[in-house]
């Protein structure tokens, strides 16, 4: 009796050396959760959640301070990983789910003042001063920020469509229910 | 052309003709049994296929599935044979329905239905009645009963008592039974050469059935339909602790001879253990998982309280498939040297 | 006699080959128009050199390379260019890709042709010259062929695999080939050997075409080559270049490998053809040997120009009454064509008209039962069952593990599948949504570190704004410091500054940030000169700057529109296309077309 308490005493002893050893041992830094929540936002950069970016509003989850249905451009998707994720309920996405765009600029218009290029969060414009811009499209994260400074209003979000690059197999639709 | 992707040509092959092929195999065995035991067999497949029918059919309208589609792939059938032939002849009609109900309601469908059932569902069944009905699971009738197709059939309509002569046990039981009460002082040798229940080798009348399940395996695996590897390694598994401990102590276990050729073993191995839904699908995993039931159904067989450990080794090895299966990927085209 | 290896795995549909191959090759007559899409092998979309209007000659480059993995595309034919534009492309998808559109003049006329001599040139200039024509691997996989001419440098190249198995049913266009032109296929495989120096040269052929074999071994007798021809076992896949290869080397390429970093390479007879044609003759590929078979009433190969409308191309063979649709490629990896008027292209190897007898209607899909048949028959050995299973519930990641990317996507295991699972579907779509998937991750990736450098740059130039206005303001401080000494020295009595009187920030700040931001527009300096009236002082500004835009515009017409090439012709038009097309403008303004050449 005494050894059988003795023997589950030492166990306990050397397991909980074992666990504490472990947790310095191989410590991660800093946040994952927050990293692997903002691995699940797609980078738009847009402030549509209302936060200003995608690790801020990482950062808003983590906390319990944001919903997790507040980012439009990850649409149900995305919802749903980060509820996979962190084991919360998937909600219904706050706003409406738009088809991926781009920006584009009308280049006869444009009158060169660079205010897109300030609102721009990822650098997707180029131009100078007093010259015309244009959007360097496969950068672009169709965020739309520099639709609304734009004076000229010559920014439009043309959506992009399906085409022989982006074009996928479409998942076999299972017919069983016509037979019987 | 109505599909969307290529491959545009397909192999005549489907479920259907899968299910009727296993059927086919069953057949010598059937006829064995017949012969053995009686043509009562024959309606306790009936009283099974139907049962099985009908519950697949309430099952697929209740999980909004397709009925023609799903009665018509045999698989249903297969189930309810393998529980006819597994159950005793004389079982009452309940018992048969019964097992049959919980294999199709329960072990099937409850588990998502065709091809994704974990357990095999006549092994379900058969170990769920043997341990609710101890006594009924293992009467089997005396080889030669002289007893009319008619009023067997009454016993199993419960409309005539159940006869002495049917209270008998399989040769397996009966020796389990006999050593255990003599203790020693007879010995399996002298007890085999009753050739009255023990036969040429492995129980009178039943090395014929057991024979014709061998030959309905050999018929599928010349079809290509199941891989040597579990009844091969079934056979061994049961051979080898068999012939170990017969070896050691000829007086008392019998040789591998006798426990393949009686009880379940035979319909195990080539029936049983190669059902692809529950058994491995690795050619490795096919090996072990056919070795291990192979040596369970013996070490049950034995040491256990059943009078057969077949169907328990082989659920207890359905257990083990996902993690069988995963530690026996097979290396693929090109990535052989990396292990 | 060489000893053969064995691939795992394969089925055995029925060949149906004998149909197609009791008529010699015939060239298939003109179309009426020609659809020839730019895009046509692996790599790069070339560039059009044409544009509509434009008369072209048979052989003449009509998009060129963009890139070293692309591959030039030419005019089958002599005509005029009737359009540039988005045509139905030779995909299952069914959407358009930009094509030349051609109506051929009837004259057939080639333009200028310069054989070359590829033993006296370096293997770089007959790299190139293979890449300005065309030349693309014509086993279906349509890689651009120079680009596999590089032995590595690394591995020894050992063997040169020549694929002639041509395993898929149907298809007879590589053993007509092989029977009709076997001296020029064999010459062609002498480039190749030349420019990777293989230790050994082994064409394997299916066993099921054994004149194919004589005929090549014939023409390598005579020419006096000491390349090996081999009958390799018929079985679909053998004519997988992975599964030829294994077969005549004993080796296996994984899908993480290149074959030539296993010292071996492989191309198809067909290809070296073509590349024979390139060399010796200055011919691009501007067409290619296709099988017509199926339900039609003559099936035979024809030698069709790239481009041809398949609705004018069927009509060579007289399909029957009940022909439902037209596979290309073989009836394993083929799919259906989208349209009738898409058109042939390098890839098309065979047009298959099919009918309700031919590909009868397929049966109800079933549950995997786990089986295990298609796992037998992977030549891959891969686990189909494993990875449909994960396909199916969308966790990609565990279809990787089950090596999803080593699938061909032969077909043998939907082939073999009791069930009729169609696996290669879920295959496919398993694949497109991971490579999507790596897409986006990989943009988003780009996103975020493009976001986080110009946040940091915006921090940087605020803290060194903020030390320009702590400088400037020091300085104000120390002008006024001595103005007050001065004045301290001169009249006793005056009124001291107050001394905590703070730097006057606010119109140096302005002032800092207009220096500073001095390419920023008109409207920002107008916004913070007269804060009060923004919203005003903005629309004036606006207006202002519309209005010198305008006048800028009417002054000098842009300088960089003159002098255009074809191509940026057309890249402008198609930007004025999706200008219209965006609704942005109702037309470009009239200067504009002016200025076009
Ligand atoms: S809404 Fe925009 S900024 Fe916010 S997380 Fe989504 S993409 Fe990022
Ligand atoms: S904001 Fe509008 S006008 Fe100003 S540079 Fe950008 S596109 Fe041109
Ligand atoms: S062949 Fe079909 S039914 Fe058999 S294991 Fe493969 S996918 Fe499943
Ligand atoms: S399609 Fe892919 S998984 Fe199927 S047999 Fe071919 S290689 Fe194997």
């Amino acid at each position: 009796m005494i050894t059988a308490i003795a023997i589950m005493a030492l166990g306990a002893v050397v397991l909980g050396a074992l666990l504490g050893y472990a947790s310095i041992k191989f410590k991660v830094e800093g946040d994952p959760l927050v990293e692997k929540i903002e691995a699940i936002l797609p980078q738009t950069q847009c402030g549509q959640c209302g936060y200003p970016g995608c690790r801020p509003y990482a950062e808003a989850i983590n906390k319990g301070e944001a919903d997790i249905n507040l980012c439009p451009p990850g649409g149900m998707e995305g919802v749903q990983r980060l509820a996979d994720l962190l084991g919360r309920e998937v909600k219904p996405l706050d706003a409406e789910e738009k088809p991926k765009a781009v920006a584009f600029i009308d280049e006869q218009t444009c009158i060169g003042c660079t205010l897109c290029i300030q609102a721009c969060p990822v650098d997707a414009i180029i131009g100078a001063a007093k010259q015309m811009h244009t959007i360097v499209a496969d950068l672009c994260t169709g965020c739309e920020l520099c639709v609304p400074p734009c004076p000229v209003e010559c920014i439009s979000m043309p959506v992009i469509g399906e085409n022989l690059d982006n074009w996928k197999w479409k998942y076999p639709v299972i017919e069983l229910k016509k037979v019987a | 052309m109505e599909f969307t992707t290529s491959p545009y040509l397909l192999k005549n092959a489907s479920v259907q003709r899968v299910m009727l092929q296993v059927l086919a195999a069953l057949l010598p065995g059937i006829a064995a049994y017949v012969w053995v035991f009686g043509s009562i067999i024959l309606l306790q497949l009936v009283i099974a296929t139907v049962t099985a029918l009908l519950a697949e059919a309430a099952m697929l309208k209740l999980r909004e599935k397709p009925l023609g589609l799903f009665l018509s792939d045999g698989s249903a059938i297969v189930t309810a044979w393998l529980i006819a032939l597994t159950f005793p002849p004389l079982s009452p009609w309940w018992l048969i329905v019964t097992g049959t109900l919980f294999a199709i309601v329960i072990a099937k469908h409850l588990y998502g239905g065709l091809g994704q059932n974990p357990f095999n569902p006549a092994m379900v069944a058969f170990a769920a009645c043997i341990v609710s009905f101890p006594a009924l699971m293992s009467q089997w009738p005396a080889v030669g009963l002289q007893v009319s197709v008619a009023d067997q059939a009454r016993v199993v309509f419960g409309l005539l008592p159940r006869l002495d002569a049917i209270s008998g046990a399989t040769p397996l039981d009966t020796l389990k039974t006999a050593l255990k009460l003599d203790e020693g002082s007879i010995s399996v040798t002298q007890l085999l050469a009753d050739q009255t229940v023990y036969g040429f080798f492995a129980g009178r009348g039943w090395e014929w059935v057991t024979g014709g399940y061998l030959l309905g395996g050999l018929f599928l695996l010349w079809r290509g339909l199941i891989s040597w590897h579990a009844p091969t390694a079934f056979i061994a598994g049961l051979s080898l602790f068999s012939g170990a401990l017969w070896l050691y102590n000829p007086a008392q276990f019998a040789n591998p001879m006798f426990h393949l050729f009686s009880g379940g073993a035979m319909l195990g191995a080539w029936f049983i253990v190669t059902d692809p839904v529950s058994g491995c699908t690795t050619m490795k995993g096919k090996l072990i998982f056919g070795f291990a039931a192979g040596a369970l159904a013996y070490l049950i067989r034995v040491f256990g309280g059943y009078p057969d450990g077949v169907a328990f080794a082989v659920l207890l090895m359905n257990i083990c498939v996902p993690i069988i299966d995963h530690y026996t990927q097979p290396a693929i085209f090109g990535m052989k040297d990396r292990s | 006699m060489l000893s053969l290896f064995k691939f795992k795995g394969g089925v055995k549909p029925q060949t149906n080959k004998t149909q197609s191959v009791s008529e010699p090759i015939a060239v298939a007559p003109l179309p009426s128009r020609l659809f020839v899409p730019l895009h046509q092998s692996i790599g790069g979309t070339p560039q059009p050199l044409v544009q509509a209007g434009d008369h072209v000659l048979k052989g003449q480059m009509i998009g060129a390379a963009d890139g070293w993995i692309s591959s030039a595309v030419h005019a089958p034919t002599s005509g005029s260019v009737r359009a540039v534009a988005e045509h139905i492309a030779a995909h299952p998808s069914g959407l358009t890709t930009l094509s030349v559109e051609i109506e051929p003049d009837g004259k057939d006329e080639w333009g200028e042709r310069t054989p070359i001599d590829h033993g006296a040139m370096a293997p770089e200039t007959v790299r190139e010259r293979l890449r300005e024509a065309g030349v693309v691997g014509l086993g279906g996989a349509v890689f651009p062929t120079h680009g596999k001419l590089t032995a590595s440098k690394t591995v020894p190249m050992e063997e040169l695999v020549i694929n002639g198995a041509e395993c898929e049913p149907f298809i007879t266009c590589d053993d007509l080939l092989m029977r009709e032109r076997a001296e020029e296929v064999i010459r062609g495989v002498g480039i190749f050997r030349d420019l990777l120096q293989p230790k050994r040269v082994l064409i394997g052929i299916e066993d099921n075409k054994p004149e194919a074999v004589a005929a090549l071994q014939a023409a390598v007798a005579k020419l006096g080559e000491h390349f090996e021809v081999v009958a390799v076992p018929t079985r679909y896949p053998a004519g997988g270049a992975k599964q030829l290869i294994r077969v005549l080397t004993g080796k296996e390429v994984p899908a993480a490998k290149r074959s030539t970093d296993l010292g071996v390479q492989c191309f198809n007879v067909a290809t070296a053809w073509t590349a024979w044609r390139a060399v010796a003759h200055g011919e691009p590929v501007v067409s290619r040997i296709v099988t017509l078979t199926g339900n039609v009433e003559k099936p035979r190969n024809w030698e069709a120009l790239i481009g041809t409308p398949l609705a004018e191309f069927v009509k060579l063979g007289a399909p029957k009454a009940d022909t439902n649709g037209y596979l290309m490629g073989g009836p394993m990896m083929g799919f259906e064509m989208p349209a009738m008027d898409a058109p042939l292209v390098k890839a098309t190897n065979c047009i298959i008209a099919g009918s309700p007898t031919l590909f009868p209607p397929k049966a109800p899909e079933m549950p995997c039962i786990r089986c295990g048949e298609c796992a037998k028959v992977c030549p891959h050995e891969l686990q189909p069952f494993e990875m449909y299973w994960f396909s199916r519930a969308h966790n990609f990641g565990k279809t990787q593990e089950y090596h999803i990317f080593d699938c061909i996507e032969c077909g043998c295991c939907s082939f073999v599948c009791p069930s009729r699972i169609p696996l290669v579907q879920y295959f496919r779509f398993a694949k497109s949504e991971i490579w999507a998937r790596e897409k986006e991750k990989n943009a988003a990736d780009q996103a975020k570190a493009r976001f986080e450098w110009k946040t940091a740059r915006e921090e940087r130039e605020k803290a060194e704004k903020a030390e320009k206005l702590a400088k400037a303001a020091a300085a104000q401080a120390a002008k006024k410091a001595a103005e007050a000494a001065a004045a301290a020295v001169a009249p006793a009595g005056n009124e001291p500054p107050p001394a905590g009187e703070p730097a006057p920030t606010g119109a140096p700040s302005t002032n800092a940030a207009s220096a500073n931001a001095s390419p920023v527009a008109v409207a920002v300096t107008a916004n913070d000169a007269a804060p009060l009236d923004a919203e005003a002082a903005k629309k004036a500004a606006i207006a202002a700057a519309l209005e010198r835009a305008r006048a800028q515009r009417a002054a000098v017409a842009p300088k960089n529109t003159d002098h255009l090439t074809a191509a940026q012709a057309r890249e402008i038009a198609a930007v004025d296309a999706l200008r219209q097309q965006t609704g942005l403008e109702a037309a470009p303004p009239a200067d504009n077309g002016e200025t076009k050449p």
